[in-house]
């Protein structure tokens, strides 16, 4: 046990240092070594021997090291599980290898003839089943805890769209603070023309901010198609199913920074929605809510400003940098037959309102969404705006965001 | 008596004359043959196995390294759809449908399958699918970039490739509800005087089991692709909250069909394996009638497990339970026949042939297959590693190791006996020690990388997965190669070589091995004679 005190020491410290989450190591982000107990440490240290002491995070040949209670059990099921499958193989073998090695036909040996048994036939359907109903138990008990969303400190709305995460907080402090959460590693590092950073693919803009020790409810849901909301060190996974409302929790255990990926396909940029959760101190939560809500106030658009063409346009290049890039591509060019084309498109130099209503309700049946309630009226004005005076789709229309109001619910 | 075994091979038709049939390529569309359809099956599905192997290497270059280096992410996730499609429905499947209809009617006496035409038509039904499914990725679109599951809404979403899809799925579907239809008459209605249920070839029951788990099942998959299509194009919302349904239907319906699948292609696996263990141990199959008890259990149970590919999808704890339980359980019948296998070569008189070499490469890496089952079973641990690629790597070692193995050892089987010369055993035996030293490097490492979260159907992977991606990519492109030896195996088999005999395989019992190699066009016009003492050799 002393490799793992030795290690939480670090641990930490390193949380204790404050300013780290966001670029913990790695050893903080995807436990490499270290098991949370007996039976873990046997799991690790016993089958995986050598490697796994000596590991770096590449060569990682086990579950991610766990900070919740819930993804203690899952790994220590896990080791139990794995203990008794390397036993049911290597007992089962040996008897295959001394057949192999000893009833060859090479060595002269003459084949007898027996083809039942009655007792040893009851035995291997009586003992394997017994083996199996023992296991049921610590797996029930594991899932039934899993599964207890009861009673939780704080809960957050976490809503999958084509592709990236949105997160609502729905109670405590923090109810009302919501955000998009988009994956931050550039194009150029995926394209192999820059270097790849430290947190490829699992960094994001702006990450879930939970406090330590809480019981955090998330709700999942989506807009589009099935996401699947996992953070791999909380033994978290989820389904975020479009119409319906799916539960899941964690106690975080430890502060740090936990990454994980969308778990379901969703389409083309499957693999670039990334789940980042940072688990803060109590402290240090309350400065993140009160920042959050003093931003949240101030950006907070005045309805009755009367917007001219630029501020739109620069507006607008941002908010479709964000949501209608990945589709349509930064050059509006899209990615055809999917991804239509905006510039010179028919809708985007067509009618103004066939464009609002466009971004505002989607186009069902297609992977266009629905905007309308991602983004405010202003940003769909200045979305649209911009669509229509960028590329070749000089139109030079203003778009104000009370026309976007007029046509909501239409 | 003609050449039966060439499959279009010109230079073969040079033994006897022809007889009653027509000749060149309309004996091949109007056969009605079940030697002639089964080469076709077979040959079938060893095309479908290229194609989708090619696919899976496009896979596999593009997970090299990090980054996306050949494919975009569209046409990856295109490549995954049709890589297992292809795979199950056009590789395996026919493959073992072929076996059954070269073999079945052999073993049990009878002189043809039971409905000729509609053999004909189950075959002729492939390849129209399968252009289907590959043209799919010629149109705008491209193909059903799904995942084979074919989920909405995300497939409410796709191109028109995806309709295709549909189709092809459709048309697969009539194809092998109309040969198991066939297949389960055969068995039941054909036998030879005197042969029992319980006294007949284990192969025979393997098929009867899986006949009825496919009749049962492909009209639930068919039912689960047209409410898509409905969805999609005339407006019902099935799938879709807004009208009322469910995203979630979808998958019950189609894991419902898609668990009995896993044993419609495991279940004729294991009919293989428990022919050719007892030939190479020259000695019975141990426990022949557990055996039949395990494979119906098997097959019953299979219908009762299939939310275990939804433990994330928001079921309630009890339903989570419930298929946990009942899914943990399937792990008994399947332990009984590894147990019969392993018994079977106790005391035997072992040698090792190419069949065999397979056979046991099967029995191995089927174990390990069937074990990280049992951990994926657990619901909680499941949870983890729902989609990640544990999974890959579980079911490839089932699939791969378990089903294209056990096809291998089938293959080397009864090659000697279709074209009447023997396979080059060497080849044979390079063929072997390639695939599965391969096969182990290319999906072992892949239980690591699910273990450390990586999803799978991703494109791009973060950084710490690199290394075991790299191995994982070598081990394919190795694994892919060698499986062109087979063709170079088939066709020496198939020009000459050293001549087999009735009974190749001296440990090797049954109707099938009293015919010469190869059979005549027509066999067992009169039923044989059969000896109960001879039974379930």
């Amino acid at each position: 046990m002393a490799r793992n005190s030795i290690r939480n020491d670090y641990l930490k410290q390193l949380s204790a240092s404050g300013a780290r989450q966001t670029e913990s190591t790695p050893q903080e982000d995807r436990g490499t070594r270290g098991a949370p107990s007996f039976l873990g440490r046997l799991g690790s240290v016993g089958l995986l021997a050598t490697f796994s002491r000596a590991a770096s995070a590449a060569w990682e040949l086990n579950l991610q090291e766990p900070v919740t209670a819930t993804a203690k059990h899952v790994y220590e099921l896990h080791s139990l599980l794995l203990w008794i499958i390397t036993v049911i193989f290597i007992g089962v073998f040996a008897v295959v290898t001394y057949s192999l090695i000893f009833h060859r036909k090479s060595k002269g040996y003459k084949a007898s003839d027996f083809h039942d048994n009655t007792t040893l036939e009851i035995a291997w359907t009586v003992v394997p089943t017994l083996i199996l109903v023992g296991l049921a138990f610590p797996a029930t008990s594991a899932l039934v805890k899993m599964r207890d969303t009861s009673q939780p400190d704080l809960t957050i709305k976490a809503t999958g769209y084509q592709w990236k995460w949105g997160y609502e907080y729905l109670t405590g402090d923090a109810a009302g603070i919501k955000f998009m959460s988009v994956m931050s590693t550039p194009r150029e590092q995926i394209e192999n023309k820059a270097p790849k950073g430290e947190h490829y693919l699992l960094e994001v803009d702006r990450p879930l901010v939970v406090p330590v020790g809480k019981k955090v409810r998330v709700l999942t849901t989506a807009t589009d198609v099935i996401h699947s909301w996992s953070v791999p060190a909380f033994a978290v996974k989820t389904d975020a199913v479009p119409g319906f409302l799916r539960d899941t929790w964690f106690r975080a255990e430890k502060e740090g920074t936990y990454r994980g990926q969308c778990s379901e396909l969703c389409g083309k940029d499957h693999a670039f929605m990334p789940v980042v959760v940072e688990v803060v101190s109590e402290e240090k939560y309350a400065a993140w809510v009160a920042d959050q809500k003093q931003k949240l106030a101030s950006a907070a658009d005045d309805p009755n400003k009367t917007w001219t063409l630029d501020e739109l346009v620069a507006r607008g290049e941002a908010v479709y940098t964000a949501n209608c890039a990945a589709c349509h591509q930064a050059n509006g060019q899209g990615l055809p037959p999917a991804f239509p084309a905006l510039d010179g498109s028919k809708v985007a130099k067509g009618s103004k309102q066939g464009h609002i209503e466009m971004v505002l309700n989607g186009k069902p049946g297609t992977a266009m969404a629905s905007f309308g309630a991602q983004l405010s009226d202003t940003d769909i004005a200045a979305v649209v705006a911009y669509e229509r005076n960028a590329w070749s789709n000089k139109l030079g229309e203003v778009i104000q965001p009370a026309e976007v109001k007029a046509l909501r619910g239409k | 008596m003609q050449a039966t075994h060439t499959a279009g091979h010109a230079g073969e038709h040079t033994h006897d004359e022809h007889g009653h049939h027509p000749t060149g390529w309309k004996r091949w569309v109007t056969t009605t043959n079940h030697k002639d359809i089964g080469s076709m099956y077979l040959w079938f599905s060893f095309v479908m196995f290229l194609v989708g192997g090619a696919m899976s290497l496009v896979i596999r270059a593009e997970l090299f390294s990090p980054g996306l280096q050949y494919v975009s992410p569209d046409f990856y996730n295109q490549m995954v759809t049709l890589h297992a499609l292809i795979m199950v429905f056009g590789a395996i499947m026919p493959a073992f449908v072929g076996f059954a209809n070269w073999m079945l009617p052999m073993m049990i006496g009878a002189p043809d399958m039971a409905f000729g035409r509609l053999n004909n038509w189950s075959f002729w039904l492939l390849p129209p699918a399968a252009i289907l499914l590959t043209a799919s990725l010629f149109v705008p679109g491209g193909a059903a970039g799904t995942g084979w599951t074919l989920y909405p809404p995300l497939s409410v979403q796709m191109g028109i490739g995806m309709d295709m899809a549909i189709f092809a799925v459709h048309i697969l579907g009539m194809s092998s509800i109309m040969g198991s239809i066939n297949i389960v008459t055969t068995i039941l209605n054909l036998r030879a005087p005197g042969m029992t249920l319980m006294k007949m070839p284990l192969f025979c029951w393997t098929w009867l089991v899986t006949g009825f788990l496919l009749i049962a099942s492909m009209p639930i998959l068919a039912g689960a692709v047209t409410m898509l299509l409905t969805d999609r194009h005339f407006g019902t919302t099935f799938f879709n909250a807004a009208g009322g349904g469910d995203p979630v239907l979808f998958q019950h319906i189609f894991w419902f069909f898609g668990h009995p699948e896993v044993y419609i292609i495991a279940l004729p696996a294991f009919g293989v394996i428990s022919h050719v263990i007892p030939a190479f141990s020259r000695k019975h199959l141990f426990g022949y009638a557990s055996m039949v008890y395990a494979i119906a259990a098997i097959g019953l149970i299979s219908f009762f497990v299939w939310a275990h590919h939804m433990y994330v999808t928001g079921l309630p704890l009890t339903g989570q339970l419930y298929f946990m339980y009942a899914t943990i359980l399937i792990a008994v019948p399947t332990g009984v026949k590894v147990f019969n296998w392993v018994t079977t070569m106790w005391r035997g008189s072992l040698t090792f042939e190419t069949p065999m070499l397979f056979a046991l490469g099967f029995l191995t890496l089927f174990t390990i297959g069937g074990l990280t089952g049992l951990v994926l079973a657990m619901t909680a641990v499941d949870i983890q590693l729902q989609d990640t690629y544990y999974v890959v790597a579980h079911f490839h070692y089932v699939m791969v190791a378990g089903a294209l193995f056990s096809a291998y050892a089938g293959l080397y089987f009864w090659l000697p006996k279709w074209t009447g010369h023997m396979y080059n055993e060497s080849l044979g035996k390079l063929h072997f020690w390639l695939s599965i030293i391969f096969f182990n490097i290319a999906f072992f490492p892949q239980h690591f990388l699910g273990l450390a979260g990586m999803p799978r159907r991703i494109p791009d992977y973060a950084q710490q997965f690199t290394d075991f991606n790299v191995m994982s990519t070598v081990g394919a492109f190795g694994f892919g190669i060698s499986q062109l030896l087979v063709l170079v195996v088939v066709f020496q088999s198939l020009k000459g070589g050293a001549k087999a005999e009735s009974r190749p395989w001296d440990g090797a019992h049954g109707f099938e091995w009293t015919l010469p190699s190869p059979p005549p066009y027509h066999t067992f016009e009169d039923p044989p004679v059969f000896n109960p003492a001879e039974a379930h050799a």
